[in-house]
């Protein structure tokens, strides 16, 4: 068996899904191969052939993949998996991943698996469906497996690996769509979907004003990356990306404080997995208590300022 | 232009699911069903573009049993011009389902198909991708914002941290996101109307398509539910609790 994991980069970093990617990949315990396809690439290249369990690194480069147009990018795999025998193809389960994997599965007649969090062997997986309300184990016998997985249900791969990097010829170029541009939302802190610790408001913030006023200094003092309920979201009190449920992210850090969010399904399916969650809010009944380690039951507005100072006089 | 909107027939999504005793499956008898809201998302937006005059006619597609005419009459009352029900009562996957519609935009030569980003009963996200890579066509997945400019399509999409907008050539698939729109409520006099709208059965076996279930389901269960934790009495205590039990800080 010959496993490769599709790397998403920006030509110079590996994203960090893709590490967990590979983590997942290593429980074949097969041959791992990355490929990173893009243009002037060596960078992304070298980081992935640097990561722990790797074997070998495909790199191609030509213009028609900087920005990695996914009909591009599918008919490419599908080459390589065709050329050089790979028996199955990972990808993290992120936008990316999500909307090349199936596109690469339909190009080589096979079922595409989603959102894997289990890997037992070959054919042999685990992956929620109703929005993480049941489990189902799936068994699969296509000769190319293709899995998008969920990276936090996979340790990632580390640094310390010396894996060659041989250059592909490209493939072909479809020159059906074209990147106009991107909107990506700087922030000094990390990044979601990977933070030790997340801070995450809800609704009972009020306005996005207030959201900033009293969530970000508490996300400053504990480091943390800053995440929303659905409810604040469509509100308006922070872009979609800060949305943590089973519609945006999908996070589980070492701490998760959810700050005046009652706690829906469709949030907690974004953050059940969490180690330790914090749940500060007014409504003693609020269904976030019944998933909480901490629970405080309290007004934000006061307990958070409240908060902030402790952990201050602590450190 | 003619538009293709997929819908699919899914467990409503206010409704908490059980897995059967015997773990082979969700319970389903009695449940209430519905359109998938993501397809709703994706008949509106294609009925918009009808009312703005960019398209001529929408076509609503369900794959499945007879039962999904419910849901065609749902997508027709909301404005879709005529459906088509690819009838089987036979388990039918994505790449089966990606197959039998890459058969009916064959019949129906549309410009542009628009379907939900993932169906909310096995939240696949993969039938629009199949469908663009079968027909090789451009796809736009997790659209939050589409725009017809002549034989191009302008679709801005929801990424990992922000927002993409890509061009594309026509034919091409577009899959709905939350934020595309808010679908309309079908009025009375919509739905009595859409009992007359012409929808066309088709057996699957009138299609030529294998759809034989690539995946085998063995196993539902429940994932482990966490259990509540303590109210601790201040903020005093939630960081002693955190710094000396839990050791998170």
């Amino acid at each position: 068996m010959k496993v490769l994991v599709i790397a998403e980069h920006d030509n110079t970093k590996i994203a960090g899904a893709t590490l967990n990617a590979v983590g997942a990949a290593q429980q074949f315990g097969a041959e791992v191969q990355v490929l990173v396809a893009g243009c002037d690439s060596a960078a992304a290249a070298n980081e992935a052939a640097a990561l722990a369990g790797v074997a070998g690194v495909v790199s191609v480069n030509a213009p028609y993949y900087r920005d990695q147009p996914v009909e591009n990018l599918a008919v490419l795999v599908a080459g390589l998996v065709r050329n050089e025998g790979f028996t199955a193809v990972l990808a993290g389960g992120t936008s990316f991943g999500k909307n090349l994997a199936p596109r690469i599965a339909a190009l080589l007649d096979v079922a595409p698996v989603s959102d894997v969090v289990s890997i037992a062997g070959v054919g042999r997986y685990v992956r929620p469906i109703y929005a993480g309300n049941v489990m189902v184990s799936v068994e699969s016998d296509e000769p190319v497996q293709v899995l998008t997985v969920r990276t936090t249900a996979f340790a990632a791969a580390s640094a310390g690996g010396a894996a060659a990097v041989r250059e592909v010829v490209a493939g072909e170029d479809l020159a059906v769509s074209r990147l106009v541009g991107r909107e990506i939302s700087k922030s000094e802190r990390p990044e979601l979907a990977t933070a030790r610790i997340v801070v995450s408001g809800g609704r009972g913030l009020g306005s996005g004003d207030k959201y900033r006023e009293v969530l970000e200094p508490l996300a400053d003092r504990l480091g943390a990356a800053l995440g929303a309920s659905r409810a604040a979201v469509d509100a308006g009190y922070v872009p979609n990306d800060y949305q943590v449920g089973q519609t945006g992210k999908i996070v589980a850090p070492d701490l998760y404080v959810a700050v005046g969010i009652s706690g829906a399904i469709q949030h907690l399916a974004g953050m059940k997995d969490s180690k330790v969650i914090v749940a500060i809010n007014k409504d003693p009944d609020a269904p976030i208590f019944q998933v909480a380690d901490f629970g405080l039951v309290g007004d934000l507005f006061e307990t958070i300022p409240q908060l902030v100072d402790g952990l201050g006089a602590n450190q | 232009m003619k538009i293709l909107v997929p819908v699919k027939r899914v467990v409503d999504y206010n409704v908490k699911v059980r897995v059967k005793s015997d773990r082979s499956g969700v319970e389903l008898s009695g449940v209430k069903m519905a359109i998938n809201p993501f397809d709703e998302i994706s008949v509106e937006e294609a009925v918009r573009l009808k009312e703005a005059g960019t398209a001529t006619e929408v076509i609503a597609v369900s794959c499945g049993s007879a039962a999904s005419q419910e849901t065609l009459r749902t997508a027709l009352a909301m404005g879709a011009d005529r459906a088509i029900l690819v009838e089987t009562d036979a388990e039918l996957q994505p790449l089966a389902v990606g197959k039998l519609l890459k058969a009916v935009a064959e019949r129906e030569q549309p410009q542009l198909v628009i379907c939900g980003k993932q169906a909310i009963d096995d939240d696949a996200n993969q039938t629009g991708q199949i469908l663009a890579a079968l027909m090789g066509w451009g796809q736009a997945t997790f659209a939050s914002k589409v725009v017809v400019e002549g034989e191009t399509l302008r679709v801005t999409r929801e990424i990992d941290g922000g927002l993409e907008t890509l061009e594309l050539k026509l034919p091409a698939v577009v899959t709905s996101d939350l934020r595309l729109n808010e679908p309309r409520y079908a009025t009375l006099p919509n739905i009595m109307k859409a009992k007359k709208k012409p929808l066309d059965v088709i057996p699957v076996a009138d299609l030529g398509v294998d759809v034989a279930p690539r995946l085998r389901h063995t196993q539902y269960s429940e994932p482990p539910t966490r259990k509540a934790g303590i109210k601790v009495a201040d903020v005093a205590d939630l960081i002693a609790k955190l710094k000396n039990d839990a050791k998170v800080i």
